[in-house]
């Protein structure tokens, strides 16, 4: 598809393709980042960071560094006023490692000086002597108990098994395959930053930060300072980019300590070697799977194992690993599975939330199998797909069934359809910058093999697990001006483009007017888990309906007509027999409402010992299509094409969700083929943008998209969450079509030259 | 930290033998990543890109030379004439960076940091290009081969300026390929450069990110010489076997996060046997 555009951002209604209002700003460089904030008579902080995985710090001495000119406080953990440890959902993570440091790159103390340099040699004058421990980082050995607890909450971090139907159930055909998925990192390109400003006598902070959720930093934060979360107030810096890792806690309470500390604004920024060290990243995984099946290909039951490398701390890793074996299954009918998944911790750097959450691994593996069953059962990989593809209500092997609209034979046959690229290798034109090397000129069309890749994903949306899961938005109405309040965390997704287009679309206002976005309005949840269309917009259109209903009845009041009568069209307020016009602006010229909502969504259930229960809330579904060239001699590829068709509910913005397409395949491209973070015993060998390699336009193909639009009624817009989906599925369908390209079985991503050649 | 801007090359080099540990500053491209890192803290910044003797470059058509200023930017070395004189150097600098790194960063620099991936530096070995060096002590030239001494060592001495690259042009065919794991903007796991000189009946190849600085590749060359046809720029399929396997035994990779030795070695045989069926396309 391709979006036709209106430029006129103040008059985007529900369907519109609008353009974001700071677009401008951040592609000329004006937009102010959370680093670019400063504040008169402020401090730098800086933290110091463990060499080494895993560690007994003997002793830390401070004192060199306090006769450095500029240093003002230098703090660890013997510091922390309040709760010394915290985390997402249990809170086992250190604000500074006291006794032992567990991963390269934890905080062991920070400092706030005059300047960064003066930071930095601070940094480098405080003596910390460490007893050096063995360190676990192979993930086995944490299941089978053979190296002693790295931490007291033990090396398992969870097992959860999924047991449904006939366990002892097999197929005519029979299928095994051992999956690997490495380390990826968000990457976003807008480093870790925040300003923390101090109230006068330490009563309180401010804090202006780069983050996903304010108030759950809030409630941490306040936690480790020991204050009331009332006296802590956030406020979103300007954010680039957040995929997950802005989730977790990073620099959030050591800036506000030494504030509170110096009684001055303090201001960090990570660096990308920090950021690197300082924010959790994907699950690097092993999975394996045997698919049973009938003669024809239909699914008969599915075995699995996975293990999800956790890292040194908890984070998000239990939520993840339940993703991971939740989708099992994948968008296939299947009623029999025997599921084992393992959320370990080591001495690796820690892991988290990232696009797709344990979905990604889980889909790479599944997609593998059902290429496998495809030719073991004689089928073409779209037949394959077709035969099993899931459908509302079946039932899944939690025993959840599908509510939601599930167009997963659509989304197949629609990705199907579109049209493959019309180039030949190399193109038309015989440009070598199209060929796989690009630049580099490695290859003549003559080296090249093409290949094509299939794979379809389904991905739950919003929290699980039985989470209390809401949004809060306010909505004022007076003098036909709509003024949002909400806490939603804009993170590049577009959500200060939707909050609009509901106004307007239920108050038929032009002007919408969003207030800036902090803790002064309850709690909108995180921006993750593709929710915050769902979640927040169904807060701010209930917040509208309720404004809406008090409109009406203002103006039936008034005018001496029926409110049951009233609607909207375009700007003003009509009734049903046409004979009564009144526009919003007069209807509302003395007079304002005010609503506060908070949404949620329907409640989930825990998994009970075999994995049962209705633990998600939604599901949304994707198909991809890649052509790939593949020079199979050196083991270079260029994507060529990525097609998909996604199912959307409703487009609200199609611009928008086109951007979150394209965005979401090039992470996917990016596992594929190239980004991983490099981990021997413990430590980053490639913590920069020069080894960390992210695709650039160079490496990114052509997309083309169809957006499959059938409204879901469990959605309160009818619009499902699109951010995750595009991620997941492309990563298998890249791997699909470099395997089709050269004939041989790939099991791990990303695909490095060297497996296409088959060299160890 | 005074930071010079010299416009001239006798100003530069004054400026050098003031402080001869004085850290040069062409695009920046290398230097101002190292200071960024911590690696490096220099007491005095050194400036050549406003040079107008370095910013410039001469074709002497008798000699068959062009004198490339050190400041010359990739981009520059994009363009024709100076791409159509060296198509292998342009080829080469194409596949630096980014847009921005090639308008910024330089050949001087190149040759100032002297990695082992640099992409112009195998072309320079392989053209063998000759490098003149400026102090207050006056000028000296080197062959490229003895500048680059190691893993980003060179023979430059405190206080002396890299002015200019002299590069012969050769009257047969030239070019530059190298592998990366990205289609564009990486550092190189391995490249090679191959220039045919019809009037010596001679064929070069140089090679890069295989060793501690550029190859060359002796036993590889004179056994292409032997083996190709120039005149009909023919080569037989055994004899670019051959070339491809002298060229890999010539490589001497090391493991690393980026890839392994097998790998780089690997690629050096199918960049060389590529290189040079382009070279001779004829069977
Ligand atoms: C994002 C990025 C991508 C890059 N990609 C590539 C790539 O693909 N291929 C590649 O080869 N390189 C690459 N580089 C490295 C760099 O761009 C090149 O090495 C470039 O040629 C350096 O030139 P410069 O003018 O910027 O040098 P500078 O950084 O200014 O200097 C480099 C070194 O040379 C010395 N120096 C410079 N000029 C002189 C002189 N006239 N006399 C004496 N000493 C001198 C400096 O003191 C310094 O030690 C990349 C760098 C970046 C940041």
């Amino acid at each position: 598809m391709s979006a036709v555009v209106d430029e006129r951002t103040s008059v985007g209604r529900l369907g519109d393709s609008i353009t974001r209002p700071d677009g401008t700003a951040k592609v000329q460089g004006s937009f102010a980042f959370s680093s670019d904030l400063s504040a008169e008579n402020s401090l730098w902080g800086a933290t110091l960071r463990s060499p080494h995985p895993y560690a007994r710090i003997v002793s830390i001495d401070v004192t060199p560094a306090y006769r450095i000119s500029g240093v003002e406080i230098i703090v660890t953990a013997a510091d922390v006023p309040g709760k010394a440890t915290y985390g997402l959902i249990t809170q086992d993570q250190p604000v500074f490692a006291s006794e032992f440091v567990r991963h390269v790159g934890e905080p062991v103390a920070a400092v706030a000086a005059d300047h960064p340099e003066t930071c930095r040699r601070a940094l480098g004058a405080i003596v910390v002597t460490y007893e050096v421990l063995e360190p676990l980082t192979d993930p086995e050995r944490a299941i089978d108990g053979s190296h002693p607890p790295i931490h007291p909450d033990g090396n398992v971090i969870r097992h959860q098994r999924i047991v449904a139907g006939d366990v002892d159930a097999t197929g005519e055909v029979v299928v095994e395959g051992e999956y690997e998925i490495g380390m990826q990192d968000q990457a976003f390109l807008g480093l870790e930053a925040a300003l923390a400003l101090p109230d006068p006598g330490g009563a309180g902070v401010e804090l202006h930060v780069a983050t996903q959720w304010l108030h759950e930093d809030r409630k941490q934060i306040a936690a480790c300072l020991g204050l009331a979360e009332d006296k802590v107030r956030l406020a979103l810096g300007g954010v680039g980019g957040a995929f997950g890792a802005r989730e977790d806690i990073s620099l959030q309470v050591h800036a506000c300590l030494l504030a509170l500390r110096t009684g001055r604004p303090v201001r960090i920024q990570y660096s990308r070697e920090e950021s690197f060290l300082g924010h959790v990243h994907r699950h690097p995984a092993r999975i394996w799977m045997r698919h049973h099946a009938t003669a024809d290909g239909h699914i008969v039951k599915i075995e699995a194992r996975m293990v999800f490398d956790g890292g040194a701390y908890a984070s998000t890793s239990s939520a993840v690993l339940i993703n991971g074996i939740t989708h099992t299954q994948g968008p296939y009918k299947c009623a029999n599975a025997v599921v084992d998944g393992y959320a370990v911790r080591t001495n690796n750097l820690p892991c988290g939330a990232m696009r797709g959450f344990g979905v990604v691994q889980a889909c790479f593996a599944h997609e593998g199998q059902m290429d496998k069953l495809a030719v073991a059962c004689g089928l073409d990989p779209i037949e394959i797909r077709l035969l099993n593809a899931i459908e509302t209500g079946d039932r899944l092997i939690t025993g959840q069934v599908i509510e939601n609209v599930a167009p997963v034979a659509r989304c197949i046959r629609d990705t199907a359809a579109l049209a493959l690229p019309d180039e030949p290798v190399g193109g038309h034109d015989g440009d070598p910058m199209r060929l796989p090397g690009g630049a580099g000129r490695t290859a003549d069309a003559r080296h090249i093999r093409r290949g094509i890749g299939f794979a379809v994903a389904m991905k739950n949306l919003m929290y699980s697990e039985g989470f209390d899961d809401y949004s809060t938005a306010r909505c004022r109405l007076a003098n036909g001006v709509v003024t949002l309040k909400f806490a939603t965390s804009e993170v590049g997704q577009g959500f200060v483009t939707i909050a609009g287009q509901i106004a307007r679309s239920v108050l038929g206002v032009d002007d919408v007017v969003l207030d800036p976005i902090d803790t002064g309005v309850g709690s909108a949840g995180s921006t993750s888990a593709s929710r915050q269309t769902w979640m927040s917009g169904g807060a701010v259109n209930a917040a509208c309906q309720k404004v809406l209903g008090l409109l009406f009845a203002h103006v039936a009041a008034t005018n001496g007509v029926e409110a049951w009568s009233l609607r909207i069209d375009g700007s003003d307020v009509v009734d049903a027999s046409g004979a009564f016009r009144l526009s919003v602006v007069e209807a509302t010229s003395a007079i304002s409402f005010d609503e506060t909502v908070e949404y949620r969504h329907k409640p989930t259930e825990d998994l009970d010992e075999n994995g049962q229960g209705d633990c998600h809330t939604a599901f949304a579904f994707v198909a991809h299509r890649a052509v790939v060239d593949v020079d199979p001699e050196l083991g270079l590829v260029k994507v060529i094409q990525v097609a998909t068709a996604q199912d959307v509910g409703r487009a609200l913005n199609p611009l928008s969700v086109l951007g979150q397409i394209e965005g979401g395949i090039a992470q996917g491209l990016g596992l594929a083929v190239m980004e991983e973070i490099i981990m021997t015993d413990g430590r980053i060998r490639n913590p920069s943008f020069t080894d960390y390699l992210l695709p650039t336009f160079l490496d990114m193909p052509n997309v083309v998209a169809t957006l499959i639009e059938e409204p879901d009624p469990i959605a309160p817009l009818g619009a499902k969450g699109v951010g995750e989906p595009p991620t997941i599925s492309s990563t298998p369908a890249i791997v699909a079509a470099i395997r089709d390209a050269i004939g041989k079985p790939l099991d791990r991503v990303p695909v490095r030259p060297s497996d296409i050649i088959g060299l160890v | 930290m005074p930071v010079l801007v010299p416009t001239t090359l006798d100003e530069a080099v004054s400026a050098m033998a003031a402080d001869p540990d004085a850290m040069v500053l062409a695009g920046g491209t290398d230097t101002m990543v190292e200071v960024n890192a911590g690696h490096r803290r220099p007491s005095c910044v050194v400036v050549v890109n406003r040079v107008s003797e370095m910013r410039s470059w001469t074709y002497d058509p008798v000699a068959a030379t062009v004198r490339i200023g050190a400041a010359v930017t990739y981009a520059e070395l994009l363009e024709p004439p100076l791409a159509t004189l060296l198509p292998a150097l342009a080829e080469a600098s194409r596949t630096v960076g980014s847009p921005q790194i090639r308008h910024a960063g330089t050949l001087g620099g190149n040759l100032g940091t002297c990695s082992p991936a640099g992409d112009g530096l195998p072309v320079l070995s392989a053209l063998d290009a000759v490098v003149p060096l400026a102090s207050t002590a006056g000028e000296r030239s080197m062959s490229v081969h003895d500048f680059m001494v190691g893993v980003k060592r060179t023979a430059r001495e405190p206080g002396e300026l890299i002015t200019a690259v002299t590069v012969p042009v050769l009257s047969g065919w030239q070019g530059y390929a190298k592998v990366g794991v990205r289609n564009a903007m990486v550092i190189a796991l391995a490249t090679a450069c191959v220039a045919v000189d019809t009037a010596s009946a001679s064929v070069r190849l140089a090679i890069g990110s295989v060793g501690p600085t550029i190859l060359r590749c002796a036993q590889a060359e004179a056994f292409a010489a032997s083996a190709v046809d120039f005149a009909a720029s023919s080569a037989s399929a055994d004899a670019v076997r051959r070339f491809a396997e002298l060229a890999a035994a010539a490589s001497h990779p090391i493991d690393d996060h980026r890839a392994s030795a097998a790998y780089r070695r690997h690629a050096i045989g199918v960049l060389a046997s590529r290189l040079l069926r382009r070279a001779f396309p004829n069977e």
